[in-house]
């Protein structure tokens, strides 16, 4: 610890504070703008000048100097810092003076208007008048891709959204070029950005040079209503704050939280919201008898599920929950399910191997994505992080980049955006790491904290079920579960998928699975499920889709039952790390559409079969009787790794195919990006090469 | 008056032979391998003895410099780097001592990299300097075949030179920058601290020295520190390598004692002022990014570090600028200002802004198209760069436009008020939008 005197109080800070730091803890505010903590320090806006004693008559860039490098005074005093000198206010005001110089004078049509830092800077530490009677300096607007709109005349040099894109997303696509007033931030080749994570670029603009695209000219800031949410698009399950402006979701940002998310989003979580307003269920829908889908009420269409339910046996009903299911509605789905005799429910549309008879830490990604940054060696198993968790990856990046993290990878997985070893391309590599004969297998055990992230890709296969008792059995035998550390990491993609797998949402005895119901059920409930075949449905039975949007589920179904997104209800969601998270709801869902559960109720109701709940409270407080650990918001029940040793005496025979990402197109993974307009032209994109701008 | 038998520099205006063996024959590279031998402390004591002040611009001693690396190797290498970025408008002194006495320059890498445990030594050369690389170049080889530079050499000391050219930007002078230069990157200064002394080059303990400041270095240590103290004044000791341009009459690149008043420095070495003494003007004493000075304070002023900061401008590398009564005194200080604005790297916000404000203000003052209260205001704008900057060149940017004011406020109000009284007759100018 340093003292330090800050405006004559004296603190006590860790030695590896910086100066800004350090007067922050005092209370004194330093205002900058290239300053950020997640990012590189630059000093270069000169912005959070102050002065110290004792030291070279001119300011000090607080950023960049450390208490530690400060002098103490003549008799080892702590030294001084002076946040509100005349010296402070002078450089501050002069450094204002030089970035609006050349800064335009459009905040009445820039999009950052309100929340602007510059804008809110120079009402705090500005002057009130422009000296500068020359011309002021404009520079061409760059196209960097769909997502990032640029007004290059308002850029203040900052580069921070340099330092975003090289030090967190891994690829150095954006840099400073040029030099002196004549520098210019750009793609080099005005190439659309490839980053899944450029949109943070936008919140990190301190000024409107980087402003979303899509959101362009459509809402200020001050007339949108905010909702603190969770994001499902992945099962990383980000903190989301959802801004509406009457029911109409605007724009979707990140909200700050350092164990899942930092402050990052992924592209499709931000960008998605177009594919909210598009492609609705807003009212229910009958398949008449010439095959057409007609808008039904809802009596028809719960009147219609009772006939096909008429005569039919528990046995021959099936219920499959989506990749955006919330806990509530399976929950509720179940109930109905088992009140009607009938075991047939899965929640595993891609039919991966995990069972929750075998325990929690059998499919969850134990060592939390906080835990990634202890880790110093991981495997990755048939998952391609980039794409299936975004966020999750830039974290791995992170770790990757504090140094000592080795890297393994099973699987094609292309450019992770780190330097990983391709050990192989499938379950042999596996088999050889299990016994021994692959290398990795060593860095793992020399390792303190080794990690083991087993993806869908890996899991959702033939042999699925050996590979994961494979990697156990990888996991045990090189220390990956040991003392307080538990390295087995299952990454899930589907943001409903743990929660499903805690509430039990798996065939019991000799129930159908996901691919058997759709084979043989004569009624099938799908709950918002749209990432399966249903080409080969039962011929002549009967398919019941509660779900938001027309996607494939809905091409499918005989009736359509709207139901709400996850920024039109109160759900729970349990993220890969089994940590339990609820959304708000911002707005209300269109047309006649309803919550899930409540349509699950009402349903129940005419099927003489109702519900034990009529409200949402009620409804939670039954599920909290049986499951407790979904009462506790933000909290992570942590699974017994002893389990991951029982898994290892699995066997199963391990099959040939290589393994490959369960994510084949980022941006249209889900009923609701695939609605998004954005989204569609972001794959586009991806799939056809960045192409460079027209001139 | 500096004799010929106290000159380090024999060989400055290449009338003799370049090469190794006429280095030799002049006495460089005689008893290297006997200095090595005396030690590192005594090197280091010997150039602290000398009072010798680094010869790049800002006048820190050189042998204090030297003394800030660590003791001891330790899991990082340590390097020298060598400032041969010579782009200060007025100076063209290293270019002298690279094209034609380089041995003073390689031998004094060797010196200079044993004193700091250093066995790589890196001459990192401005762009423009193609014919002083091909000379430093050939003389480098010439070492390493005579067994003076590479492993198991014959000073005793394993040492490898290399030259780097740059790609002709001002700011690569900085010595951080120039490290950033040197590893790849884009030259823009670095923060500090952390010092080149701890972090330097690819992260390792580096110590930036000028190419003067090294070359100097093996005669001092032949004939001792006390010797080259006993030049000039106290705190401003030595010989120095002088470059006067301007309207002198014989314009040169000499070596004189420090401390020199400006009056016999331009009688004895460059034949005097163009048409006379009383047509002098001013003068900026070191190299383009020191104030100036006028004529009448400069006359008698010795030519050291202390003596022409007590007039508020600086030795710098001792490139004398003089300009007699025909210059357009405020047109030149508006071509530094342009100068600086173009050699400006954009990294932090004061130079970036800054000196294009500036400039264009000059340029309207050139022509008197400006109000009298711009005057203070501008002086206002260069008091906001100076000292707020990452690197010194917003300091270096904000000097000259601060001398000027300083001294010919007059002359620039007179503009103003010409150019206000012709204002009737002036045809309007169209001027594009930039």
């Amino acid at each position: 610890m340093t003292k330090v005197k800050v405006d004559g109080n004296e603190i006590e800070v860790p030695d590896h504070y910086t100066i800004l730091q350090a007067c922050e803890e005092a209370g004194a505010e330093i205002p900058r703008f290239c300053y950020h903590e997640r990012l590189s320090i630059a000093g270069n806006c000169r912005m959070c000048l102050v002065e110290v004693k004792g030291g070279p008559p001119k300011p000090t860039a607080s950023c960049a100097m450390g208490v530690k490098d400060l002098r103490p005074g003549p008799e080892g005093q702590a030294p001084e810092i002076f946040t509100n000198t005349p010296m402070v206010k002078k450089a501050r005001e002069g450094v204002m003076e030089f970035l609006l110089i050349n800064h335009p004078l459009d905040c009445p049509i820039c999009d950052q208007g309100g929340e602007c830092d510059l804008q809110d800077q120079a009402m705090a530490y500005g002057v009130d008048s422009s000296r500068f009677q020359e011309n002021k300096r404009a520079v061409e607007d760059k196209y960097i891709g769909p997502l990032v709109k640029t007004i290059m005349t308002r850029c203040i040099h900052c580069t921070r959204c340099v330092r975003f894109t090289t030090e967190v997303a891994g690829i150095s696509e954006l840099g400073l070029l040029g030099r002196g007033e004549d520098a210019e931030i750009t793609t080099y080749l005005e190439k659309a950005m490839t980053s899944e994570l450029q949109g943070n670029v936008i919140d990190l603009c301190p000024v409107g040079a980087l402003t979303s695209k899509p959101y362009a000219f459509q809402a200020r800031p001050w007339e949108l209503s905010k909702t603190e949410s969770i994001d499902v698009m992945d099962a990383v399950g980000s903190a989301i704050r959802v801004d509406t402006r009457g029911r109409e979701v605007m724009r979707i940002m990140p909200r700050i939280n350092e164990a899942v998310n930092e402050e990052w989003i992924s592209d499709k979580t931000r960008f998605v919201w177009d594919g909210l307003r598009t492609q609705r269920l807003d009212r229910p829908f009958l398949r008449d008898a010439s095959g057409k889908l007609k808008p039904a009420s809802w009596s028809e269409a719960f009147a219609a599920v009772k006939l096909a339910l008429n005569g039919k046996s528990g046995d021959q009903i099936a219920a499959v929950a989506g990749d955006m299911a919330g806990v509530e509605e399976m929950y509720a789905m179940k109930e109905l399910l088992a009140s009607l005799g009938s075991a047939n429910f899965d929640c595993r549309q891609d039919g991966a191997a995990l069972d929750p008879a075998l325990g929690r830490s059998s499919y969850i990604f134990n060592p939390t994505i906080e835990g990634i940054e202890e880790a110093d060696a991981v495997l990755i198993i048939g998952s391609n992080p980039r794409f299936e968790a975004s966020v999750l990856n830039a974290r791995i990046r992170k770790a990757y980049r504090a140094g000592g993290m080795r890297i393994g990878v099973i699987g094609d997985m292309g450019d992770l955006r780190y330097d990983y070893e391709m050990l192989g391309a499938g379950p042999e590599t596996l088999k050889e790491l299990v016994d021994g004969s692959n290398k990795f297998a060593n860095v793992l055990k020399r390792a303190k904290k080794p990690m083991i992230i087993i993806g869908q890709g890996a899991l959702a296969r033939g042999d699925g079920a050996a590979v994961l008792a494979n990697a156990a059995k990888l996991a045990d035998a090189t220390g990956v579960v040991k003392g307080e550390w538990n390295g087995f990491a299952v990454l899930h993609s589907a943001a409903a998928r743990v929660g499903g797998l805690d509430l039990g949402f798996v065939p019991s005895g000799d129930g159908m699975n996901a691919a058997t119901s759709v084979k043989e059920a004569d009624v099938l409930f799908l709950l918002g499920a749209d990432e399966m075949d249903l080409r080969n449905r039962k011929a002549g039975a009967t398919t019941i889709y509660i779900g938001t949007h027309g996607d494939i589920g809905a091409h499918h179904a005989d009736i359509i039952l709207p139901a709400a997104t996850y920024t039109e209800k109160s759900a729970t969601y349990v993220n890969t790390e089994g940590r339990v998270q609820m959304t708000n709801r911002a707005g209300f869902a269109p047309g006649e559409a309803k919550e899930d559960w409540a349509i699950l109720r009402a349903l129940s109701d005419v099927l003489g079969q109702r519900l034990p709940f009529d409200s949402l409270a009620q409804l939670r407080a039954k599920l909290y009787e049986t499951h407790p650990h979904f009462a506790a918001i933000d909290a992570i029940e942590a699974g017994d790794p002893a389990v991951i040793a029982q898994l290892a005496k699995k066997g199963g025979r391990l099959g040939k195919s290589a393994f490959a990402s369960s994510v084949k197109d980022f941006y249209l993974t889900n009923p609701i990006a695939r609605a998004s307009a954005v989204m569609a032209e972001c794959s586009s994109l991806a799939l056809k090469g960045y192409a460079e701008a027209a001139e | 008056m500096l004799q010929d038998k106290d000159r380090i520099f024999t060989n400055i205006y290449g009338i003799h032979d370049k090469s190794l063996k006429g280095a030799m024959s002049r006495g460089h590279w005689d008893g290297t391998k006997a200095l090595v031998e005396k030690g590192r402390d005594w090197i280091i004591n010997e150039m602290k003895a000398s009072g010798l002040r680094g010869r790049g611009g800002a006048g820190f001693p050189t042998g204090l410099k030297w003394s800030f690396m660590p003791k001891e190797v330790g899991e990082r290498p340590h390097y020298l780097v060598v400032n041969a970025d010579e782009s200060e408008p007025g100076t063209c002194k290293d270019r002298d001592i690279m094209r034609h006495d380089p041995h003073t320059l390689i031998e004094g890498c060797l010196l200079a990299s044993f004193a700091m445990n250093a066995h790589v030594a890196y001459i990192y050369i401005r762009g423009e300097y193609i014919r002083e690389r091909y000379a430093l170049q050939a003389a480098i080889d010439e070492c390493y075949d005579a067994g003076l530079l590479g492993k198991n050499n014959k000073c005793g000391w394993d040492m490898d030179v290399y030259v780097h050219h740059g790609a002709g930007a001002y700011i690569c002078g900085e010595e951080t920058a120039l490290l950033e230069s040197l590893e790849g990157k884009k030259g823009q200064p670095r923060l500090k601290p952390p010092f080149p002394a701890n972090v330097g080059l690819y992260g390792c303990p580096t110590t930036v020295n000028n190419v003067e400041s090294i070359a100097v270095a093996p005669t001092i240590l032949r004939r001792g520190g006390g010797w080259f103290a006993s030049f000039g004044k106290e705190n401003n000791t030595g010989t120095k390598l002088f470059c006067v341009s301007g309207h002198v009459n014989q314009p040169a690149t000499f070596e004189e004692e420090m401390s020199v008043p400006f009056k016999e420095l331009i009688d004895r070495h460059c034949g005097g002022i163009r048409g006379g003494w009383d047509n002098l003007l001013c003068v900026i004493p070191g190299g383009s990014s020191v104030p100036l000075v006028p004529a009448e304070q400069i006359i008698d002023c010795p030519m050291d570090f202390d003596s022409l900061r007590a007039l508020q401008s600086g030795l710098g590398t001792a490139a004398v600028i003089v300009m007699d009564k025909s210059t357009d005194i405020v047109k030149a200080i508006a071509r530094l200002a342009y100068f600086y604005k173009h050699e400006s790297c954009g990294q932090c916000t004061p130079c970036r802004e800054g000196t294009g404000w500036m400039w264009r203000v000059m340029e309207r003052m050139v022509a008197g198209n400006a109000q009298k209260r711009e005057i203070d205001m501008l002086l206002d704008v260069t008091k906001q760069i100076e000292g707020h900057t990452i690197c010194a060149l917003g300091d270096a940017a904000a000097w000259p436009i601060q001398g000027l004011i300083r001294h010919f406020r007059p002359e620039i109000e007179r503009r103003i008020d010409e150019f206000s009284r012709n204002a009737h007759q002036a045809q309007p100018v169209m001027v594009a939008a930039e």
